[in-house]
């Protein structure tokens, strides 16, 4: 098996617009490694990169100790996903599924033993006769699986294969994938703009904006240490409140709102700018705690989920959201009390959007 | 992917030996155009000079601005035409459907398989009995209705989702209205696709002109240059060409100018 | 008034069918019944038909070796040309698909004789192959070969009028069969690339099968042009040496406007119908089968 590195990976097309910006990253064998960020960030194009489809700019691609940037994608040991699955219309479950294996010209004995063992790993052993257009929609997603399994190549491309199903479908199949991968130990390089998806199945994942890299870690890494805004935002539903506030040296307390100011230990007073973006998930504005400062808040709007409840409320006409467990009845209009778990404020620097602090103690 | 230097220079060199053989008979008759009797005689090449005697003496042998001018008048009528009458019927068939609709569509559908050469006998009679020789009604209204040109537009109104056309009706738009102001403008690819398709081939029109004109009033440039070249053919043929690069230059520009479109509107029609 | 507004579709839509209705009628389904009546009477020179003969006609004409040698033309004519002329569209086509710089320029060249019309073609054509100064002939001096009467010598006269014929017809395939090859998924090439499949495996295992719809209906279209073929050889042959071009339209507008038969003339066009029909409905009973798969 085989590491994946990307060492100062650079893809722009007609030497203007840049696709990827300097990319570097090492995927370990047997991870399942996902790229996720907005659409047009560019997570495709470093997939297609790797597969060989599209040719690098600068920088090298390298396979275990071999750089492949001009190995042909059949050469890399590798098989694709794509998200439209990509089946050949003309061809049955069964010809789709063993094309792959009759151009590396398998014989027709073997590969047959194949097919049917990963139909069956599929379950697809009752249609194998058919043709695409034949087959709902998990169906054919479960072919493309099947036609990239069957090649039992060590590294695993999927380009958001989840995208075409249903809500329901799609929970399921993202468990089932993440079994089948964990159970026949190939790399998986995984696409996806969808975060949950990022999120539940992903050993580590990369997040990708305009270009660049913006942060690489596990799932919980990301999600309590976002090293800028973006990433911040962008991972967590609903996303990380954030705010412009002031550093007042004086007292020492960084003033939120009108309403709230929260005090600053001076150690870290030392590290902080004029001002400061201040994050705090929306888990995190918690119901008031004895013995911590409480706050107050209007009410904005109140939705209940059954079995939590959203809270938003107005900071200097600025929306924050609090998310609490059970049903509240709050009325708009109404001021809530609240405090801040402080473990898990996130300051960021106003210019570099990049975090400066993590907790409020020094 | 990239492709390997090798493969793409047998792509280049391919590509450039048919583009050759295709366009060798086209370019060998723009340069006799511009040839002395002698010079083509002698079978050279290039012609010694680039001079445009021999379009000045086309023109002069033959009315060939009246002709240019009577194909473009048809053309344009037939395409006008048939854009019109073709989308009728196929606003009928894709919004305004009643009992027997299908069957009248299947009957239209149907004359495709009647050749056109099949029936000019009759057509031909009919003309002259309408005393139309020699008119441009014998020319343009016998192909306003079209098979094709109905398929083609029927088919691309079936994408207008049809709850456009439950609003209208609720908003009080009239279905005239409606054919004008929505489907004609949603459907603007397909309406060029085939009116310059009807443009086309009406330009390049042969047997029919040749039968119902017999004197130089409506004549069309085809039959124009069947003319030229037999009156011409033994001893000038730059002029000849001359005639020819004057005649196919209109649709090269159109063919040209909507490619793109053509090829994907044609397709459209025939797969679907 | 309920009847009234039931109807309403009915009303309107027969008046914005009213045209083709019209002129449908008048110009095809009048003129072909108004043939297929004419086909069963001899005819005087106004084309009134005066005496009816039954089939007459039609046993005539099949035992005229004119006409015999008119369909045997025809149908090499059909067999010379539609092959040829769809194989190297698709070649061209392929060729023109690929992702090259300046890939635009050749297809603009490649459709170019679409935009040229059958009579300006025939000229060039006429040109080229004629026996003294024509570009052909000048070819095979330069080369010491003996010079062909390419219009003249009836073992030729055909092959060159469908030579014409097949560039004529490029331009239109290619930018059909063109077509076809774009609406084919990207994504499939790319996943074959992966596999390892090589030019020629994505060609016969992807490209030709999806391409069949594309491919049945230009052939079928060729097919039924070519069987309607008239300028080029009232141009290049005018059906002739002894009657070795003259396909089935061209021995009908003989017939019918050069030696005012317009009987048997009808009844030549009927067959000329006959087989048109029995083509499209064979292309269809055939095709369906093998291209089908969407």
């Amino acid at each position: 098996m085989e590491r994946v590195k990307l060492e100062n990976v650079k893809k722009s097309y007609d030497k203007q617009t840049e696709v990827l910006r300097d990319i570097n990253v090492e995927i370990e064998p047997g991870e399942f490694f996902v790229l996720v960020g907005p659409s047009g960030c560019g997570k495709s194009t470093m997939l297609r990169v790797i597969a060989g489809l599209e040719e690098i700019s600068a920088g090298s691609l390298i396979f275990g100790e071999e750089i492949v940037n001009d190995i042909h994608p059949s050469k890399r040991g590798i098989t694709m996903v794509f998200q439209n699955y990509a089946l050949y219309p003309h061809m049955t479950v069964a010809e789709n599924i063993g094309f792959g294996l009759q151009v590396k010209k398998l014989g027709k004995q073997l590969r047959k033993e194949k097919i049917e063992e990963v139909a069956a790993m599929l379950g697809l052993s009752d249609y194998l006769s058919r043709k695409p257009r034949q087959l709902s929609g998990g169906q054919r997603q479960r072919v493309a699986l099947a036609r990239a399994i069957v090649n039992e190549q060590p590294i695993c491309l999927m380009d958001e294969p989840l995208s075409n199903l249903d809500a329901k479908l799609r929970a399921h199949m993202r468990s089932e994938l993440r079994r089948l991968q964990k159970k026949l130990g190939f790399t998986m390089i995984y696409v996806t703009h969808d975060q949950v998806e990022a999120m539940t199945m992903g050993d580590r994942m990369m997040i990708l904006d305009k270009g660049i890299a913006q942060q690489i870690g596990s799932p919980m890494d990301i999600y309590n240490y976002p090293e800028n805004t973006f990433v911040a935002t962008f991972i967590g539903s609903p996303p990380m409140n954030l705010k412009k506030a002031i550093v007042q040296a004086g007292a020492p307390a960084i003033r939120l709102s009108s309403t709230i100011t929260l005090s600053v230990e001076a150690e870290l007073l030392e590290k902080l700018p004029d001002s400061v973006i201040f994050g705090i998930r929306p888990e995190h504005l918690v119901q008031p705690v004895e013995g911590s400062k409480i706050y107050k808040a209007p009410v904005v709007n109140v939705a209940l989920l059954g079995n939590e409840t959203l809270i938003s409320l107005d900071l200097d006409g600025e929306e924050w959201i609090c998310k609490w467990g059970g049903q509240w009845h709050y009325k708009v209009g109404q001021s809530l009390e609240f405090s801040i778990n402080e473990e898990e404020v996130c300051l960021f620097d106003p210019e570099t959007e990049k975090i400066i602090q993590k907790g409020m103690k020094g | 992917m990239k492709m390997p230097l090798s493969q793409k220079i047998l792509f280049y060199i391919l590509l450039t030996v048919f583009a050759v053989l295709v366009f060798f008979p086209v370019a060998y008759a723009f340069l006799i155009s511009f040839m002395t009797p002698q010079e083509v005689l002698m079978g050279n090449i290039l012609p010694r000079s680039f001079s445009f005697g021999n379009y000045e003496q086309a023109f002069e042998r033959l009315p060939l601005l009246k002709y240019l001018f009577n194909s473009f008048v048809v053309s344009t009528v037939v395409m006008a035409g048939q854009v019109l009458v073709c989308a009728m019927a196929a606003y009928v068939f894709v919004f305004l459907p009643f009992r027997g609709s299908n069957l009248i569509f299947f009957l239209f559908i149907s004359t495709m398989m009647i050749p056109w050469e099949a029936t000019m006998i009759p057509n031909f009679l009919l003309i002259q009995g309408f005393g139309w020789t020699n008119t441009y009604m014998a020319l343009t209204l016998p192909f306003f209705a079209s098979a094709f040109g109905t398929f083609l537009l029927r088919q691309h109104f079936l994408t207008i989702p049809y709850e456009l056309y439950e609003a209208a009706q609720i908003g009080g738009v009239g279905k005239l209205k409606f054919f004008w102001k929505v489907v004609l403008p949603m459907s603007k690819t397909s309406v060029i696709t085939l009116g310059a398709y009807s443009f086309l081939t009406t330009w390049n029109m042969y047997l029919w002109p040749l039968l119902t004109t017999t004197n130089d009033t409506v004549r069309t440039v085809q039959i124009g240059i069947r003319q030229l070249q037999s009156n011409e053919s033994a001893t000038d043929w730059g002029v000849v060409m001359a005639g020819v690069m004057i005649i196919i230059l209109p649709t090269l520009i159109l063919l040209f100018l909507g490619q793109k479109q053509l090829q994907k509107g044609l397709t459209q029609g025939a797969i679907k | 008034m309920k009847l009234w507004k039931r109807t309403v579709n009915v009303r309107v839509g027969l008046l914005y069918l009213l045209p083709s209705i019209i002129l449908f009628g008048l110009f095809v389904f009048y003129p072909m019944a108004k043939t297929i009546y004419l086909s069963f009477f001899l005819t005087n020179q106004n084309g009134l038909p005066v005496y009816f003969n039954g089939l007459e006609n039609y046993t005539f004409i099949f035992s005229s070796d004119e006409f015999r040698n008119s369909m045997k033309a025809t149908l090499l004519f059909v067999v010379y040309t539609v092959p040829v002329s769809v194989l190297i569209a698709l070649i061209m086509a392929i060729l023109a698909n690929e992702k090259l710089k300046g890939v635009g320029f050749y297809r603009t060249i490649f459709s170019s004789t679409m935009g040229i019309s059958v009579a300006a073609s025939a000229v060039v054509w006429l040109f080229l192959f004629h026996p003294s100064v024509g570009a052909f002939n000048n070819i095979l001096k330069t080369v010491d070969l003996p010079a062909v009467q390419w219009l003249l010598d009836p073992d030729w006269a055909l092959l060159s009028v469908s030579l014409t014929t097949i560039w004529m017809n490029i331009g239109f395939n290619f930018l059909v069969i063109l077509g076809g090859l774009q609406n084919i998924d990207e994504s499939l090439y790319e996943s074959a690339t992966i596999d390892g499949a090589g030019y020629f495996t994505k060609l016969r295992r992807i490209t030709i099968p999806l391409l069949s719809p594309t491919l049945f209906f230009i052939i079928t279209i060729s097919l039924i042009n070519a069987f309607q073929s008239f300028g080029q050889i009232d141009i290049l042959t005018k059906g002739g040496p002894i009657q070795s071009t003259n396909l089935v339209v061209y021995s009908i507008y003989k017939e019918a406007f050069v030696n005012y038969q317009f009987g048997t003339a009808s009844a030549q066009a009927i067959v000329l119908f006959g087989v048109v029909l029995i083509v499209t409905i064979l292309q269809f009973k055939f095709g369906e089968r093998k291209v089908h798969y969407q």
